[in-house]
């Protein structure tokens, strides 16, 4: 496992009082594998994944539970040791990449300077190296491009700047957090198709962040849904996409228009909204919203251990 | 880049031409009024009001009225002022200008150091002890009136305390050309240079903090971070980089109106003759010619110094060069 997530818990304290927004999260990434994370916004899926990379700065973040990198555990680690991680093994790609960058440095200072942070080398061959990183995200000149300042380029191009930036050090955990969500829907094929040769060439791990059950069901070995800050469902892309057992991806299934057949007039929408995290129900959090909620929801239902589980009391109804 | 620049200089230029014809109007326009009197001064002789008409072309129509103004400023430099009996206004304000903008130059560069210091340290050290404590310090700076301020610095050092260790090396009031004594033109700025600066180190330093307070929570802050960079350098180069960009448009604002005649008050309290002095001194006797020149001469400065900030701006920030 390159990535053991246990008990992971972020609680923001707030004037209303302690907001929970990671419960009990536990999971794992193996070496070289797409782990998809699913969820509204608010459910968690993005908090969860800058805590692993210590990058919750709020001042009023609580972080409990274990994230261990490889056997080293980064809850407590000191800044200083958590950086020779960050953006050399462990890297990021943010949602939105018009704001990514820092609008006054060129595209290849930019990604030099991850290079040089981690790496003794001189500036003329961290250049060097940025080119290539450009010419392999598919730069159509990334000689030219190297001094280019980020708002002379595209979203698309301004992703593939972003994502080359990640992959300079060779991490061995790459975090993608939305990095199509902003991006036009022709250019989030090619960014999804990047990610997963990249994937492919280096034997990265790759944990992709998204609201977009289409994008995962296209490119994660493993997906995990996450409802108001747990893990609802967890399993391989196949038994999760074949046979979801929560009600809330069955929900997330339904609203996915089809591809063939007649289209229904109107897409099925789960009524109701994500719950405030201020005042989460009793028992399971999802239950207001819930077609198929019973006496027994008004207890928590804890999530099974193993590679296949959700976190319902009626799983075995459903299972067929 | 130099196409950019020579834009600017034009764009200035016009804007001058503009203002020269408004500040003339004002004067020389204003219906009800005789600019020939106001020029002689109080209780002037019909001969000497005659030859003010004459001079000025008062009995010529308003645009060669305004030709023969610029002339008399900016070529012939012949402008002379009757209420202070034929003082020529020309020098007299070449001979303000190496004053105000010793006095200007030397607290400028007191103040943007020390401001980005302070903005620096009191955005690292956010919310603790040492950010409050400095932004205090700030809003007393901000708080005291420089004539106030250089009252109390005068009485320090020229009366009370000039005898001792701590102010003995202070020479008394008064303006010492840099080319003739280099030495004494520094010993009589210092204590000027910080009086006028304090406001402004004050004023600075705040507004960098807010803007790097501000460039902190932008997502490429997020980015920098994750690319595993230390503290410092993403405060130093991502952060106040960005920032600097309000820091330099104030900068602006401030120097030019300065330079301009705003240091008045630091002026009249240390006893320099610079060009505020001058500005006030002729606003009080009415002296047209001369209030005709240092207006214009301010109004030079202050578009000079908004055409350097939007040079700066190029350098500072790449997006502005499309635009």
């Amino acid at each position: 496992m390159i990535l053991s997530v246990r008990d992971l818990t972020v609680t923001f304290r707030t004037e209303e009082g302690p907001v929970r927004a990671i419960d009990g999260v536990s999971f794992d990434v193996a070496e070289g594998e797409i782990l998809g994370v699913v969820g509204e916004s608010g459910s968690g899926k993005t908090v969860s994944l800058l805590a692993v990379m210590g990058l919750i700065t709020d001042p009023n973040a609580i972080i409990g539970g274990s994230i261990r990198y490889r056997g080293t555990e980064l809850v407590g680690l000191p800044a200083r040791a958590l950086r020779k991680l960050r953006g050399a093994e462990i890297a990021m790609i943010f949602q939105d990449p018009m704001t990514a960058l820092t609008p006054v440095y060129t595209i290849g200072w930019q990604i030099a300077e991850q290079i040089r942070a981690h790496q003794k080398i001189s500036a003329r061959a961290a250049m060097d190296r940025a080119e290539e990183l450009l010419a392999e995200v598919n730069f159509p000149n990334p000689r030219e491009a190297l001094s280019r300042y980020p708002h002379q380029l595209s979203g698309g191009m301004r992703q593939r700047a972003v994502i080359a930036m990640a992959l300079s050090c060779n991490p061995a955990l790459l975090v993608a957090d939305e990095p199509t969500t902003a991006l036009d829907v022709t250019v989030q094929a090619g960014i999804l198709d990047l990610v997963r040769r990249l994937r492919d060439r280096h034997g990265s791990a790759v944990v992709f962040i998204t609201h977009d059950m289409g994008v995962v069901s296209e490119l994660a070995d493993r997906v995990m849904v996450m409802y108001a800050g747990r893990i609802v469902e967890k399993g391989a892309r196949s038994e999760l996409f074949g046979d979801p057992l929560h009600p809330y991806t069955r929900a997330l299934m339904g609203s996915i228009p089809p591809l063939t057949g007649e289209r229904p007039r109107r897409l099925p929408a789960i009524p109701g909204s994500p719950p405030s995290l201020l005042r989460l129900p009793q028992g399971c959090s999802f239950a207001p919203r819930c077609p198929v909620r019973f006496e027994a929801c008004e207890a928590r239902p804890a999530l099974p251990a193993g590679a296949r589980a959700a976190a319902c009391f009626r799983v075995e109804e459903f299972q067929s | 880049m130099i196409y950019a620049i020579l834009r600017r200089l034009g764009q200035m230029l016009f804007v001058m031409f503009g203002i020269s014809v408004l500040v003339f109007l004002i004067f020389f326009a204003t219906p009800g009024a005789d600019p020939a009197a106001r020029i002689a001064g109080r209780n002037a002789s019909p001969e000497v009001l005659e030859a003010v008409r004459h001079s000025f072309g008062f009995d010529r129509p308003l645009p060669v009225q305004y030709v023969l103004m610029m002339k008399k400023i900016f070529i012939t430099g012949d402008l002379t002022s009757f209420v202070n009996r034929g003082w020529k206004v020309v020098p007299a304000v070449l001979d303000a200008i190496p004053v105000t903008l010793s006095l200007v130059t030397g607290a400028a560069i007191l103040w943007v150091v020390l401001s980005i210091f302070i903005g620096l340290v009191a955005a690292a050290w956010r919310d603790t002890w040492i950010d409050r404590g400095l932004m205090a310090l700030g809003l007393l700076g901000i708080s005291m009136p420089v004539y106030w301020l250089g009252e109390v610095m005068n009485l320090l050092s020229q009366s009370r305390y000039h005898d001792t260790w701590l102010f003995s090396w202070v020479p008394p009031l008064g303006y010492k050309a840099l080319s003739e004594d280099p030495k004494g033109w520094f010993l009589t700025l210092v204590i000027p240079w910080v009086t006028l600066a304090i406001l402004y180190i004050g004023i600075y330093g705040r507004v960098l903090r807010a803007a790097l307070i501000e460039a902190m929570q932008e997502d490429y802050i997020r980015t920098a971070r994750a690319k595993g960079l230390s503290e410092s350098r993403i405060l130093l180069r991502h952060a106040l980089r960005t920032s600097l960009i309000a820091f330099v448009t104030l900068f602006g604002l401030d120097f030019g109106a300065l330079v301009g005649g705003s240091a008045l008050l630091t002026e009249v309290v240390f006893g320099l003759q610079g060009i505020g002095k001058l500005t006030y001194d002729a606003l009080q006797s009415l002296d047209l010619p001369m209030i005709m020149a240092t207006v214009m001469y301010a109004s030079m400065f202050v578009v000079i110094a908004n055409a350097i900030v939007d040079m700066v701006y190029i350098l500072l920030d790449p997006r502005v060069k499309t635009a």
